[in-house]
């Protein structure tokens, strides 16, 4: 199968001088189209820098990245905004709503900043993906007034919005319980299967990487683990 | 678009208190500068009004020969015809004379006046005792004269003119000018009574005018000498009153300075609210850039957000003033019950000074637009 990611040499370095900190070493990597990765290790290994140049939200210092097909670390800001929104999903530890939208409205947000306003077929897919992640029961409630696994899975309904190729989750169940963790991870596992979407999903719990099609463990900057 | 004006509204609906607060300090400058605004120029027109309001603005007189103008009909004619914004033209027939009464005597101007557009000149009927003259030989005169030679109404008065020429003429009315000077010196006739008196025969002193636009008296003026006044002297108020104009002319610097600064401390006000507002909301911009907004869109937010701040607070502003200004002319009465100060409300400039606020406070959301285009998702991302 095709890769959708490819890291080609990446290395990533904070600070100059005495006090620059080497995150990553010369890191390649290709993941699958359609594949479940999921990405372990310590805090501080360099594995969230590493989801984020994936995502683009960080440009490596050294190396070349391939979303897609595209190379990103040479994008300007407009291209790699249009990339993020048509071609990647996020999902992060802290949700990261809006609290000013109700869930429904941040679903719908990914669709209406690539075209401004939502037509119905948008809204229809919009209730479709909040039925697929079991909150068309809440999805009209201001997002900063529901629970920690409802905001999460309104976080994976917004991922999904745009139908992208990519989703990129940094510990999505780090602060939830471990009953809603199992139904969190079961959902985007359920959502590979069934769309095809290539998740990339960092977790610090073993029993839940163990579920992946592939996991990686970074230690210091460097893969140590990839099977 | 849209999607910019749908978060900025919801930005600014979930900081309720913040936005109502930003929104009453534009409302604040607004409501002072048309306070301020209306209060000087109502001041200016006052004072303008009282000092040149009842008195000719544009005069026309022969400085050569005889001082006399011939034809003076035809010329105040023209000038009618021509002159849209020529309000009254009148001409008069002036002359020194002597009031002899008893054992003393009043040196005076006789005046020869056409009372029917003179009295839009002068407002003589405004304050008049009595009725004016009907016919040759009866005149007015003023407070003044009436108080310091004892005067009573139905009076005759013995006139003698520098020529040696002497004539009884009758005082049928009172009139009070308002300028001490004038109620003193001037006795008023019919134009046939003074120009009999004076041996004029059927000529003028000089011709009279008020405008629509006092302050247009200097074009106006420059005009008329080109085109109808020929050897004749036309003068206008602007060139005898320079002291008074340059008082006005201060007075309006100084309001707009004030208006200036006014609206300079609301541009900050606003500048730093919506600065702040940028820091509380750089999580959400985080998410939104990192969902693939682009910066241009992110910017737009506060642009609207300082759009539609300005827009409420120009409204806001714009009925503050205007109850400031009812509540002033109502309640700061002189004991006549008359305003203290007469305001004078401009749509036209409450309408700048609303349209100027909501451009400032656009222009104010600018600093944080750009603030917002710079930030980076990835420093929200990491630091949770």
């Amino acid at each position: 199968m095709a890769n959708v990611i490819e890291l080609k040499k990446i290395n990533k370095i904070y600070g100059s001088g005495q006090f620059q900190t080497h995150v990553l070493h010369d890191i390649d990597l290709e993941i699958e189209d359609a594949s479940f990765t999921s990405i372990i290790g310590q805090s501080g290994s360099g594995k969230s820098t590493l989801l984020n140049i994936i995502g683009t939200l960080d440009q490596p210092s050294d190396g070349e990245v391939w979303i897609n097909g595209m190379r990103t670390d040479q994008m300007n800001k407009k291209e790699l905004a249009t990339l993020r929104n048509r071609t990647l999903g996020f999902i992060f530890q802290f949700h990261y709503l809006l609290p000013e939208f109700t869930a429904f409205e941040n679903v719908l947000m990914p669709y209406r900043i690539e075209h401004g306003s939502a037509p119905k077929s948008a809204v229809e897919r919009a209730n479709e993906i909040m039925n697929l992640v079991g909150l068309e029961k809440v999805k009209n409630n201001p997002s900063g007034k529901m629970s920690g696994g409802q905001q999460q899975r309104t976080a994976i309904a917004r991922a999904l919005m745009n139908e992208p190729k990519i989703i990129l989750a940094d510990e999505p169940t780090g602060n939830l319980d471990s009953d809603t963790t199992e139904i969190i991870y079961n959902l985007m596992r359920e959502i590979n299967q069934k769309i095809g979407t290539t998740f990339v999903v960092i977790t610090h719990d073993r029993r839940i990487a163990e579920k992946a099609d592939r996991i990686i463990e970074i230690t210091d900057g460097r893969i140590v683990m990839d099977i | 678009m849209r999607l910019a004006f749908t978060i900025a509204v919801r930005f600014l609906r979930s900081g309720r208190g913040q936005t109502i607060l930003i929104a009453i300090g534009i409302a604040i400058g607004v409501s002072v500068q048309i306070f301020i605004g209306s209060l000087i120029q109502g001041l200016q027109i006052e004072l303008v009004d009282s000092t040149i309001g009842s008195q000719s603005q544009i005069t026309i007189s022969n400085k050569l020969d005889d001082a006399l103008i011939d034809n003076y009909d035809k010329l105040e004619q023209d000038i009618d015809d021509n002159y849209e914004s020529v309000r009254f033209v009148s001409a008069t027939a002036d002359g020194p004379a002597l009031l002899s009464l008893d054992d003393d005597s009043y040196s005076i101007l006789l005046r020869g006046l056409n009372f029917n557009i003179a009295d839009g000149i002068y407002k003589i009927t405004d304050k008049l005792e009595g009725n004016l003259p009907a016919k040759e030989g009866e005149v007015l005169i003023g407070t003044e004269l009436k108080e310091e030679a004892e005067i009573s109404l139905g009076d005759e008065l013995l006139l003698l003119s520098g020529e040696g020429k002497r004539e009884t003429m009758k005082v049928t009315g009172i009139f009070d000018l308002g300028v001490a000077n004038l109620n003193k010196s001037w006795v008023l006739g019919s134009l046939p009574t003074a120009q009999n008196f004076f041996n004029y025969e059927d000529k003028a002193t000089s011709i009279e005018m008020q405008l629509e636009d006092v302050f247009a008296a200097d074009t106006l003026a420059a005009e008329i000498q080109a085109e109808q006044a020929g050897t004749l002297t036309v003068d206008n108020w602007k060139d005898l009153n320079a002291s008074l104009l340059s008082g006005l002319n201060g007075q309006s610097v100084s309001s707009y300075m004030i208006q200036v600064f006014v609206m300079i401390s609301v541009l900050l006000g606003i500048a730093s609210v919506l600065a702040i507002t940028v820091v509380q909301k750089s999580r959400q911009l985080g998410i939104l850039k990192a969902m693939g907004i682009q910066d241009g869109q992110a910017s737009l937010i506060f642009v609207f957000q300082g759009l539609m701040l300005g827009i409420a607070g120009a409204i806001l502003g714009v009925l503050l003033g205007l109850g400031l200004s009812y509540a002033f002319t109502t309640f700061a009465l002189n004991p006549d019950g008359t305003p203290v100060v007469p305001l004078y409300i401009d749509p036209g400039f409450i309408a700048l000074s609303a349209a100027f606020a909501i451009v400032v406070s656009t222009i104010a959301a600018l600093i944080p637009a750009r603030r917002s285009s710079k930030l980076n998702p990835i420093e929200v991302i990491r630091n949770g």
